[in-house]
């Protein structure tokens, strides 16, 4: 997709007033907080399980080329195929191979980010393929077109209202007067029209939460079952995945997913998890006939033995967004690309640029309480500095901060002129600000005083009291 | 165990130093009737954050040196803020992690610093303070105190205590302000929608006075509340621990 990430504060302007989206937010904010709070409270060894899957996933990524082979091996030997692709438009290509080949006019899709990442509905749909979307919140941002918001929830900025409207639009088949105010006839208009599309599907995509290099496994956790008809019906499947998704054992998966399912929605665990291994094998009921694995990299090699690797831990539970004051200010779309809030403000970066994505990682007040509530124990405040490190060292932050800084940093340094100034600076404030108690405006301020005042200092400095106490004692 | 009457280093923070020092008399107070003897190192100005948080490593380190000189040889340094003081505790050593010698001088720097409130609960062990307070107040967990340093009961146990202070929890407490330092400059809208949401919240508790450790965070949260015409009181947790209340509230005239 365009990348808007650029126009961070245009993005952020414009959801600040939109009472939509402001609604949709407040409804959010509180609710899967405390689902998660009161999950893991009811699981003592949640802190340990936190330290194992960490381990896990650094075992990983320190081992990457070992699991990544042995986990083509054991596709193949499955009956399965992987296909190496080291940049979206590989991807994309080698996805569309796989249709054309089967003559695919329709696919059905599994919610996936990585779909989202390498844009593959609109490439599909160039293609004179038709991709149907069978989460029912991807359904619903496809038929409006939009991105998703937020990487678990994708349609979390919209009310019913919009939902309602979207289905107007798009079912021209139904009847224009049926009622429709109960979310539970929504949700059954929605599997009304996709179950045929479900059984004429020539494709089936999904992404993966895991794939298990001691199998060749992959597997998806969704709540509405249909990761299961996208890759069940389809006489192909296609499973698109980053590499970092990678684990060695099923017994690993097992627990990182009771970190998951909790962190993500406070449930114990996702109402269904299902494992894919190779195609249909002879005497099975189901199950498609050909199984491809698209293996994409998209620049995650790069960042292996970088200041960022760790977010290559990161599982997509949503709960740093979850907890995150600014995403539940702005939302999902303000960041301009696939991935929102604090993981995004990371890894967004590393995938188009920080010369692109350079607001996101400075969008952060750096409270810190993604990272307490992150199941990976992904320092993320701290990799978010180190993107803005990056940028001041390649002079790409602003340079009003910059000579900013450096003058601030030239008094710090010098203990006298500091005095001198903040001594000046505290009593020329204090003198036009004591009567009121504070300022209704200031220059060079205005950006706090646009809508809160600042109070005024007391007058003289600390250091100044201090050390005419210390001469009259 | 501390020493009968350890050396305290007082690190004021440039905030204090600059806006508000009745908070630096009300630590330096605190302290002492906790059997410190104080000193104040004339040479300190700020802790770095404002570079450390702008990805400005080398003047971060500039300013950081400073500091690891000012404040040699003390039992312990006080901070009366949870920001600055995880800042020495958890980012001078990594500031320093290629420089052998400095990293030496920056964590044993670490090892002895302290926020105020914590210093005088976990260390000293304090458990009640000599203060009195007519009013009903409420208290906001500022982010740094809480996650990095994990300052949460601490004052909370040593505001039971006062005379005449009722405590209402806020709800939301452990979520940020909106002040962030910098972020408050580069992002003024969300900055400034975040303390809405504070000052909502404290107006919900029906509280009279806000208390917090941190006082970029408080004069954050004091400037929002007084746009907003609200007669809430705001003061750093030290004034009220400490009795000294006589300077008027965060951004009230004198008077
Ligand atoms: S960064 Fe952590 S909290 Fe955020 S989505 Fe990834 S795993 Fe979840």
């Amino acid at each position: 997709m365009e990348s808007t990430s650029h126009a961070f504060k245009a993005n952020v302007e414009k959801a600040m007033v939109d009472p939509g989206l402001q609604k949709a937010l407040g409804m959010m904010k509180t609710g899967f907080q405390t689902r998660r709070l009161a999950a893991i409270n009811k699981l003592p060894e949640f802190d340990r399980l936190r330290d194992q899957g960490r381990d896990i996933k650094n075992h990983v990524l320190e081992n990457l080329d070992f699991y990544l082979e042995r986990f083509e091996r054991k596709v193949t030997e499955a009956g399965g195929h992987v296909h190496w692709c080291r940049t979206a438009e590989e991807a994309r290509e080698t996805i569309l191979g796989l249709c054309r080949k089967v003559g695919a006019k329709t696919v059905t899709k599994g919610k996936s980010m990585i779909a989202e990442e390498i844009a593959l509905n609109d490439f599909l749909e160039e293609k004179g393929i038709e991709p149907i979307e069978t989460d029912l919140g991807e359904y619903i941002i496809q038929l409006r077109r939009e991105p998703p918001s937020h990487i678990i929830a994708p349609a979390i900025h919209l009310n019913k209202s919009d939902v309602i409207d979207a289905f107007h639009k798009a079912h021209t088949h139904l009847d224009p007067d049926r009622p429709m105010d109960d979310p539970n006839t929504l949700l059954e208009e929605a599997r009304n029209v996709l179950r045929p599309k479900f059984l004429a599907a020539d494709v089936g995509i999904t992404g993966a939460n895991f794939m298990i290099a001691e199998t060749g496994s992959t597997i998806i956790v969704t709540n509405e079952g249909n990761g299961d008809l996208t890759q069940i019906l389809p006489k192909v499947h296609i499973v698109l995945a980053s590499l970092e998704k990678l684990v060695p054992t099923f017994e690993d998966a097992a627990t990182i997913l009771r970190l998951l399912a909790r962190s993500a929605t406070g449930q114990e665990f996702s109402v269904y998890t299902t494992v894919s291994t190779g195609p249909r094998r002879p005497g099975d009921l189901d199950g498609p006939e050909e199984f491809h694995v698209v293996l994409l990299d998209n620049g995650r090699t790069n960042i292996l033995g970088t200041e960022f690797q760790e977010m290559l831990r990161c599982i997509r539970c949503s709960a740093c967004l979850n907890h995150c004051p600014v995403y539940s200010t702005v939302g999902g779309h303000a960041y301009g690309w696939v991935y929102p809030g604090p993981m995004g403000a990371v890894l967004t970066p590393t995938l188009i640029g920080i010369e692109e994505a350079g607001h996101l990682p400075n969008a952060s007040t750096f409270c810190g309480r993604c990272e307490s509530v992150c199941p990976m124990r992904i320092p993320l405040p701290k990799m978010m500095r180190h993107w803005r490190e990056h940028e001041f060292e390649r002079h790409l932050s602003p340079s009003a901060m910059r000579s900013g800084l450096a003058l601030w940093a030239w008094f710090a340094t010098r203990p006298r002129l500091y005095r001198l100034a903040t001594g000046i600076a505290a009593r020329l404030l204090g003198l036009f600000g004591r009567a009121h108690g504070r300022y209704g405006w200031l220059p060079l301020a205005s950006g706090w005083t646009k809508g809160r005042d600042f109070p005024a200092p007391e007058g003289k400095t600390f250091m100044s009291q201090w050390a005419a106490r210390r001469k009259a004692s | 165990m501390p020493a009968a009457s350890p050396r305290v280093g007082l690190f004021v923070t440039c905030l204090v130093d600059l806006m508000r020092p009745s908070v630096g008399f009300a630590a330096v107070k605190l302290l002492e009737n906790a059997g410190c003897r104080v000193e104040v190192p004339e040479t300190q100005t700020c802790c770095g954050q404002p570079a450390f948080n702008s990805g400005d490593r080398k003047d971060a380190r500039d300013v950081a040196r400073g500091v690891i000189a000012a404040f040699q040889g003390f039992d312990y340094v006080v901070v009366p803020s949870g920001s600055c003081a995880g800042m020495i505790h958890e980012h001078y050593p990594a500031l320093f992690a290629n420089e052998p010698e400095t990293l030496a001088k920056a964590q044993d720097l670490a090892r002895r610093t302290h926020e105020l409130v914590s210093f005088l609960v976990d260390v000293l062990g304090v458990g009640q303070v000599d203060a009195a307070y007519d009013g009903v107040a409420t208290y906001h967990d500022s982010c740094s105190g809480l996650r990095e340093l994990k300052v949460k009961a601490q004052p909370r146990r040593l505001l039971a205590s006062v005379k005449g202070l009722g405590l209402k929890e806020l709800p939301g407490a452990e979520i940020c302000c909106g002040f962030g330092g910098t972020f408050c400059v580069k992002y003024p809208d969300i900055s400034e929608r975040m303390a809405a949401d504070k000052a909502d919240d404290v107006t919900a508790t029906g509280a009279d006075t806000l208390l917090a450790g941190d006082l970029g965070c408080l004069m954050n949260m004091a400037g929002k509340l007084q746009r907003q015409g609200s007669p809430v009181r705001v003061r750093h947790v030290a004034e009220v621990l400490a009795g000294m209340t006589d300077a008027p509230p965060i951004g009230e005239p004198k008077g």
